[in-house]
């Protein structure tokens, strides 16, 4: 409701019939164009009940904005996952990882991202690259490791 | 009960999340142009480094202990603690959010308060990766305490005052310069009375704190015996002042140079008005001199204005300001640190508006700074700006070990080598 709210009080048509649409905290978080029947008199455009809104893609990546963070991948050891050299990483710290989740991870004090793999009720971490063959990292109880996220999504740019 | 969350050392958690090197290590951030320490790691407290020193007093200690340097790094702090407090206001309705590291929760009607705690703690941890310390008691005053005892005292960083005995032990082993709400001058007055604790800070007769610590040490002295007196402070809605001031990354004298600092301070609070969609009606300038240089000698130039129409218009608003500060200015003197507030703050669709103000000229302004915001909003802060502004700024702030804007700037985002 404090969305709609919002939406009402700030809702301020200009020319392009764009609204600008604050967050709870007053950032402009975006445009969104709207569909307007008009004022005149006459039947409105059935189209109005269907108020046409962009689709936020940083709703659709972000599930849970208060633990999300962005992260640049660098290096091509994880090619195979689908992971290249400058890509962007979305990064939820709240996910507990499963089987074959991409994590980033810290061991020994640095970080990495790689592979989750339990074998033998036991973490490892493995890379994926396309051409070499990395040894996986086998976690032990001496070794200092600790999950840091879970990469939910990659953002790969083709240009 | 009342809780209290206080997140541990937090601008150098701050750091620490986005490079695993300073877990374990020594970490202090420094104040605005790397002054003074004002944030420090467990590791740097037990390295005898006070809060608030100047850096120059510890050089040695720094060096021959490794301790890692931070300038503040307000955008990634500002970032953090947005996570932190939006993640305890989930789970704890009624929140005051007291400063960037602390926020009193209602815990009224909570059955098992340390459990809730404890599940606060760990969440936060997990998603945002801050630690924090919860502190439970009957009154603000109280939390305060148990927060003191939770930091130092426990492993699981939570403790509450739920019954007499432990509250009264705690009371009689916290030192009166620990109270909130009791000020260095206080606790010193009452050190030399022979009052040293919070224990024997509450048998003293209720007249005589009245009398000599006025009505907020008595009320401070009622929440230590469990009587509510400060209440939870739940509906903070839009700002009522905005301010913007910054130390010089030197000492200035020159005109041009503060009027630019001036400029730049208003066009952000501006901008910040705009942000929340609404007006100031009065605006205010202040500069001074460094305090500590030569206390004699020491200027503090201030002077508000009230506005006819309130405004977010930036270039009224730095009109009005630069008349100001032409009125404060004084020649010769050595500047250290210039602001500028706007105040009376009012929603801007419930402005009415003056005979004299043609209500054609604001629609035209709203539609400029319109665009002006999206423009700078994409392509970057003061990418458009005024003249004023000036281009150097040289009358910025020194910081030398800023860290990455993590969080906030998509060229600073953390990098991982895969």
């Amino acid at each position: 409701m404090l969305l709609v709210d919002n939406y009402i009080q700030q809702m301020k048509k200009n020319k392009n019939e764009q609204i600008i649409f604050y967050g709870n905290k007053g950032d402009i978080l975006k445009k969104l164009p709207i569909y307007e029947g008009g004022v005149s008199a006459g039947f409105p455009s059935p189209a109005d009940d269907y108020l046409d809104m962009d689709l936020n893609l940083h709703k659709y990546l972000v599930k849970n904005p208060v633990a999300t963070f962005f992260i640049i991948a660098k290096g091509v050891s994880m090619e195979k996952a689908g992971i290249n050299d400058k890509d962007l990483l979305v990064v939820d710290k709240s996910l507990n990882p499963k089987n074959n989740d991409i994590v980033v991870a810290i061991v020994n004090g640095e970080f990495t991202v790689k592979k989750y793999i339990i074998k033998d009720q036991r973490i490892c971490l493995r890379a994926e690259s396309k051409t070499e063959n990395y040894p996986d990292i086998n976690i032990t109880d001496e070794m200092e490791f600790e999950i840091w996220g879970v990469v939910t999504h990659t953002i790969h740019s083709n240009r | 009960m009342i809780a209290l969350a206080d997140c541990n050392n937090f601008y150098a958690s701050c750091e620490r999340v986005f490079n695993p090197v300073l877990n374990n290590k020594p970490v202090i951030v420094l104040s605005n142009n790397d002054g003074c320490v004002i944030a420090r790691s467990n590791e740097a407290k037990k390295l005898g480094i006070k809060m608030g020193v100047p850096v120059f007093k510890v050089r040695d200690i720094i060096i021959k202990n490794n301790v890692y340097v931070y300038s503040t790094n307000f955008a990634l702090y500002g970032d953090m603690s947005s996570r932190v407090m939006s993640l305890l206001s989930k789970m704890s309705p009624e929140i005051e959010i007291y400063s960037i590291d602390e926020a009193f929760m209602n815990f009224t009607g909570i059955k098992n308060p340390t459990a809730l705690a404890l599940d606060m703690k760990s969440t936060v941890k997990k998603w945002t990766g801050i630690p924090i310390s919860i502190g439970i008691g009957p009154t603000k005053t109280l939390a305060k305490v148990a927060n003191y005892i939770a930091k130092r005292k426990t492993n699981s960083g939570i403790f509450g005052l739920f019954n007499y005995n432990d509250t009264i032990h705690s009371l009689k082993n916290l030192p009166i310069s620990e109270i909130w709400g009791v000020g260095s001058r206080y606790s010193k007055m009452l050190y030399s009375n022979g009052i040293k604790t919070a224990y024997d800070f509450i048998c003293l007769d209720k007249n005589w704190v009245l009398n000599n610590m006025t009505i907020v040490g008595l009320k401070t002295q009622e929440e230590l015996k469990g009587h509510k007196k400060i209440s939870l402070e739940i509906y903070k809605n839009r700002k009522k002042n905005i301010c913007t001031s910054r130390s010089f990354g030197k000492k200035i004298k020159d005109f041009k140079l503060i009027k630019e600092s001036i400029v730049a301070h208003a066009t952000r609070c501006a901008e910040k008005l705009r942000r929340q969609s609404s007006c100031a009606r009065y605006i205010s300038v202040s500069i001074q001199t460094n305090r500590f240089d030569n206390p004699k000698s020491y200027y503090h130039g201030y002077q508000s204005k009230i506005i006819d129409l309130p405004t977010n218009n930036t270039i009224y608003l730095v009109n009005i300001a630069v008349k100001i500060l032409e009125s404060i200015y004084i020649k010769d003197l050595e500047y250290k640190k210039s602001g500028v507030i706007v105040g009376d703050i009012v929603p801007a669709n419930q402005i009415q508006l003056n005979i004299f103000n043609n209500h054609q000229i604001t629609e035209k302004q709203r539609v400029l700074y319109d665009a002006v915001d999206s423009i700078n909003d994409a392509m970057g802060r003061d990418k458009i700006r005024l003249l004023g502004h000036g281009i150097n700024r040289k009358w910025s702030l020194k910081k030398e070990n800023l860290s990455p804007r993590y969080t906030t700037d998509w060229s600073d985002l953390l990098k991982i080598k895969v």
